[in-house]
This record gives structure tokens, sequence and C-alpha cells, in this order.
């Protein structure tokens, strides 16, 4: 890890609007070359966080690093990072070539040079026949590119996406995501990629700092934050999850932080707890399992996770069921489908419920 | 230019009744508009009566007046006639200066109107038009009352130092300039406004983003979007400023006499030529036409 330079450092970043803050005291490094992912939603403060980076906004305290070199006061035309703006920002009186053309002329590249990386970028984006449209003559999938050559061709260290496939239709959207990533490996830039929709953060990144509320919950691989959320807002925010309130019974400090906990319906079950200090006899939180996480048999003895089935819809590649267990405790599981009928349940039966402590998350906030 | 060509199957609908909704639009424009044009199409070539009116008998005396000396239908060999001409260069000139003054001055306020909050913008634009409400007789007196030779402006000037002898604005070209600029600056801010308030600052952004600064974001991504505002704040001023006669009649004096004065001298009391000054009215409403349709054409051509 040591090898791969850092390629932004946020350090103690904090940002006020008059009494309002968008972002609470935030630390963390994105190394070069990453795929870095900012998930939350609408209003946790992605887009500013972005800005700071940008330089569109002042830090109220706290300070950004590119490269080991501190940006404050740096104004965004002197920061060697580019965005790809939300809305595009496309200039409406400028030809493709002219807008992607831009920023190379205003670094003073020779005509020479600015046309060969012009070509190039658009055929990079596929936009060859286009290069002499203006933007209004674009479908929205096209003024994407547009607004990713033009960030791109500078060559910037960092590039900052703000939802830059949130306007597009969703099947645009899956194909531009492949699109987007082989072109990130492809170039070696960082990318700060900036999106509310988990499946995006999922099959984008390389990590994902999730946030909420102007604070980051947690930082990590996509599986990372999916097979272990460090928080309830994690949770629930990526992927579906069973939520039971829990508290816990035994902790067995020994290893791997596992902990017995009691659900509130009354079920004593091995857990294993997201944060250390959630380890104490007593404490409260919540239990997430995930649906897939859960297998169901067909009851053969007593067991303490036994319930009936109350509700079945077919999904296609998984079946999900609805659970009551026997102490009131709503569940529901996704079972993938084989074509073998005989793994099927259908509404009424009983059914025994078992999952590994790995996947009973015990989260205290 | 923009053409309403859209909105046939709308308009289809509505056929049979549309020719009368529109009846009001068309009387207004016939009479109003296109037959005093007319009127004063025919009477540039009738004859001229002594004390004012006409005699109906077709001639060219009045546009031979305003271009040849001797006239083209004399025995001598005809010269051109330099004073019309004259008057004629030196209106456009003003209206030109009086233009830019306004731009000048129209563009930052616009910017500025623009740029604050939507609840304070109302109340921006609303000083702006304020000295509309007063009648532009009483505007112009009371600039000629601020600048005269001890009037508030220089005695300001005088007491702060800043010169010595009063200036001597009254009866000058700068006199008419800011007369008309006072006159007419509200039609150069309301455009302007109105396209700066629908331009998209994340344009201005984008633009330091990729390296480019202050004045290279302002001239080649701010004023481009915001040119169609500019253009039709630069005609409503031009064109009112070209035939404008009340600025250089109370600012000016002979040697800043206008189109506007000289038409208007034609048809007051009895010493006119109502053939000349419809001819003169005529000369300077095709000029303003022709410089409208290179506009124009320059505009499409950008379009394509
Ligand atoms: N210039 C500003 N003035 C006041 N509040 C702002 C400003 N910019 C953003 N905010 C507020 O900060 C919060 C975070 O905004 P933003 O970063 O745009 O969120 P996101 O991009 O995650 O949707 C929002 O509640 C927003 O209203
Ligand atoms: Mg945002």
């Amino acid at each position: 890890m040591n090898s791969i330079p850092t390629a932004v450092s946020i350090r103690a970043v904090a940002k006020h609007f008059g009494q309002f803050v968008a972002i609470r005291e935030m630390s963390f490094d994105i190394a070069d070359n990453e795929f870095f992912t900012l998930l939350g939603p609408s209003g946790c403060g992605k887009t500013t966080l972005l800005r700071i980076i940008a330089g569109f906004e002042n830090t109220t305290s706290g300070t950004v690093l590119l490269f080991n070199e501190e940006l404050k006061n740096l104004p965004p035309n002197q920061r060697p990072v580019n965005t790809v703006f939300q809305n595009y920002a496309l200039f409406p009186h400028m030809s493709v070539a002219n807008n992607i053309g831009f920023g190379l002329h205003m670094l003073g590249w020779s005509r020479k040079d600015i046309d060969d990386r012009v070509d190039q970028m658009v055929k990079t984006v596929r936009l060859e026949e286009f290069i002499n449209r203006k933007p209004a003559q674009l479908s929205g999938g096209q003024q994407q590119r547009v607004a990713l050559a033009r960030a791109m061709a500078p060559k910037p260290k960092v590039l900052l996406l703000d939802e830059p496939l949130s306007a597009l239709d969703l099947k645009l959207r899956q194909q531009m995501r492949a699109e987007l990533k082989a072109l990130q490996k492809e170039t070696g830039i960082t990318f700060i990629f900036v999106t509310h929709d988990q499946e995006e953060a999922l099959t984008m990144s390389d990590r994902i700092a999730v946030m909420s509320a102007g604070e980051v919950q947690q930082i990590g691989s996509p599986s990372e934050v999916y097979e272990q959320p460090a928080s309830r807002f994690v949770a629930e925010f990526i992927g579906d999850t069973n939520l039971l309130d829990a508290s816990v019974v035994s902790a067995q400090s020994n290893q791997h932080n596992q902990v017995d906990v009691k659900l509130d319906s009354g079920e004593c079950i091995p857990a294993t707890a997201a944060s250390p200090h959630a380890l104490e006899n007593g404490a409260r939180g919540h239990l997430s399992i995930r649906p897939e996480h859960i297998t169901l048999n067909a009851l053969s003895t007593t067991n303490d996770l036994a319930g009936t089935i109350r509700n079945t819809t077919y999904l296609g590649t998984d079946t999900q069921y609805e659970i009551k267990l026997d102490s009131g405790v709503n569940l529901f599981t996704r079972t993938q489908n084989s074509g073998n009928q005989q793994h099927n349940f259908s509404i009424g039966n009983k059914v025994n419920v078992s999952f590994a402590p790995n996947s009973a998350r015990f989260l205290s906030h | 230019m923009a053409a309403a060509g859209s909105g046939r199957t709308v308009s289809n609908t509505f056929a049979p009744v549309r020719n009368w909704l529109l009846l009001p639009t068309w009387l207004t424009v016939g009479i109003f508009m296109l037959l005093p044009i007319a009127l004063m199409l025919v009477y540039s070539f009738l004859t001229k009566e002594f004390r004012g009116g006409v005699i109906w008998e077709f001639t060219l005396a009045a546009y031979d007046q305003f271009v040849f000396d001797r006239g083209l239908f004399g025995d001598e060999a005809p010269s051109i006639e330099w004073t019309y001409i004259t008057i004629y260069f030196r209106s456009l000139v003003q209206a030109s200066m009086a233009t830019l003054l306004c731009l000048l001055i129209g563009f930052p306020t616009a910017f500025f109107i623009a740029t604050r909050s939507p609840s304070t913008r109302s109340m921006w634009l609303f000083l702006v038009t304020i000295p509309y409400w007063v009648n532009l007789l009483i505007r112009t007196v009371s600039m000629k009352f601020l600048i005269r030779e001890n009037g508030p402006l220089n005695q300001a000037l005088l007491g702060s130092g800043l010169i010595d002898t009063p200036l001597q604005l009254i009866n000058t070209n700068i006199a008419v300039q800011l007369g008309l600029f006072y006159s007419y600056l509200p039609f150069m801010v309301l455009p302007i406004y109105a396209a700066v308030e629908r331009y998209n600052f994340s344009l201005s952004e984008a633009g330091a983003d990729l390296y480019a600064g202050r004045w290279t974001i302002l001239r080649r991504i701010v004023i481009p979007a915001v040119k169609p505002g500019i253009i039709a704040g630069c005609i409503l001023v031009f064109v009112p400023s070209l035939g404008a006669f009340l600025a250089p009649d109370l600012l000016g004096g002979a040697k800043t006499f206008m189109i506007g004065s000289l038409i208007e001298e034609q048809f007051k009391g009895n010493a006119g030529n109502w053939p000349f000054g419809a001819a003169s009215a005529m000369i300077l409403l095709t000029l303003v036409l022709i410089a409208l349709l290179f506009y124009a054409r320059a505009q499409t051509k950008e379009q394509v």
C-alpha cells in the first residue's frame, strides 16, 4: 500500500453555510489511480465536498492536499483537477470540438497539439461524426460524453464527476457505467465519482465513502460496505436488509468481534459486532441480516428460529419469502431459483431459518 | 428570424375563428403603423405648400433638396448638399456613442441586478425604472438643470476641488450624449438583465475549471451566451437615440443638431416643409431597416 501515492488527502475538512453544517469534520485519503465514490442520499454534502476539491468553495476549516501539495487559496483555474458537472455545463455557442479543446487552449497548447488531442478524445468517446455540432444538437448521452471528453482532454491528475449518469435513461446508464470504469482503468486518472445510486457505486468503485448528513459513515471496498456495514445507515442505504432490535448478552471478546445477542422478541443469536464498543454486555443496537444470507429448510426438529411463510414473490433469479417467526418477528429472505421445484416453499409452510454468525451484524448505531 | 412556424395542429383547430381573433391586431398594425408610414411615403413625393401642408402634385423635390445643393433639375451642374448628410452622420455618431455609453454602464448594472438574491432583484429593477414614471421632457429639463454652469454637478466638482472653472457642458456633444444615455438606459438594462438571469452560472465555473481567467470567462463564455440580450438592448437604445429631438434640442445647440430636430422643425408652425420632413423621415427609416436587415442576416447565418 505504501508504494501507491496519495492523490487527494482530505484533512479535517468542514464546511458551514452560515449556521448550516454541510460537512462535519472529515478526513480520508484517496489513492492515485483509484476509482473512489462518494455515495449518499441527496443533500448529504457530496457536491459540496467535490466543489471544495475543485476550488469553487472554501473550507470552513481543514485543508485538501493534492499529491501532498496544499491546495488552499489556489483558484479553480490553477488546480490540475477537472470536473464533469452534474448538468454537463457545455458551452452552448461552441462546437463539440471547441468545447473539448477549450481547456487546452487556455493552457496555451499549440493549435496542432490541440487538434490532435481533440481528435484523440472524440475517438475515445466515439463522437467522431458530431465534432462540428453544437451541444443543443446532441442527445443526453452524447452531451455526457462531450462533458467527459472536455474534462479529460487536459490530462488532469484527478477527475471529479458529479452524478454524471443521473440524467441518462436506465439502458444508457448501465452501458456508460462499464465505459467509465474502462476509461478510468485505461487512463489511470484518479476518479472521484459522486452518486446517490448504490448500484452504480457497487459496480464501478474501487472504494466507496458512504456519506450521510455531512459525515462519512464508512469507507471500504464495495464488498466491505455491503457485507460488513459499519452502521445501521450503511446497512439500510446499500442493498436490502433485515433490521432487528437486539442487545448484547455475552461479549466473547476473544476473536473476530463475536458476540451473542438477544433479540427483543427473545431469541438468542450468535453474531458479529460491527464496532468494538458494541462488545459490552447490555449494549443495545440492531442486528442486520442480508436476505440472501438466510437459508430456509423444511421444518424437521423444533428449533428456536422456526417460522411460517407468509408471502412469496417471484423475482426471476430469486424468490423472496416473507416469514413470521414463531416469536412474532418478521424477516424476509431471498433464495436463488435453481429450477428445481422441490426447493420452493409456499404460503403457510413451516420452515427453519438459519444463517452464519458472520452474516448477522450487530450494529450499535 | 424566429418565425412562429410551430403549433400547426393547434392553430388548425381554431382556423375558422383565428382570422377574426387576429382582426384587432391587424387593425392596430394597419391603422397605427402601416398607414402612417404609407402617408409619410406619399407626402415625401408631394409639392410643399408655403404655410405648411402639401399640394397634391408629384415631385422628387424633397429628396433632391436633401442630397443636392443646386438641384438635379436646375440649369447649373448639381453638387452635393452636405448640410443634411452631415446632420445624419452626426446623428449616427451621437446615437452610437449613447448606445456605447448605455452598454458600458448598463451591462454591469444588469449583471449586478441579475446576481442579487431573487427577493431583492425586483427592488433593483424597480429602482432602475423609477425615473420613467416622469415625463421625458421633464427629465431632460432636469438634466439641463443638473449640468448647467452653476448647477449641482459643477458646484459639487468645484466644491471638491477637482476643477477650478465650471465645466461648459450645455450645448456640447457630451451633454446630448448624457441626455440620450439618461433617457434610454433602462432599454439597455432590461433585455441584458433578462439574458443574464437565464444564464447558467455553472458555465462560468466550467470555464474556471478549464483554466480560464475571469476576463476570458467573461469574453469567451458569458458575453456570447447573453449576446441576444446585448443586441436587443443596443437596438432599443440606438433606434430611438437616432431619431431623438428632445435631448439635442434642450441640451445641445446648433452644433449638435440631430435628425429628430430636423424632422421636427419641418412640421412645426408655418415655417415647415412637410414633404421635406417626410422625405427625411423616410431616409432615416431606410437606414434603420438596412441596419436591422444586416443584423438579421448575421443572426440566421450564425444559427446554421
Ligand atoms: N451555497 C450554499 N448555501 C447554503 N446551503 C448550501 C449551499 N450549497 C449547498 N448547501 C446545502 O448543503 C447541503 C449539501 O448540499 P450538496 O453538497 O449539494 O448535497 P448533495 O450533492 O449530496 O446532494 C444541502 O442541504 C444544501 O442545501
Ligand atoms: Mg449534488
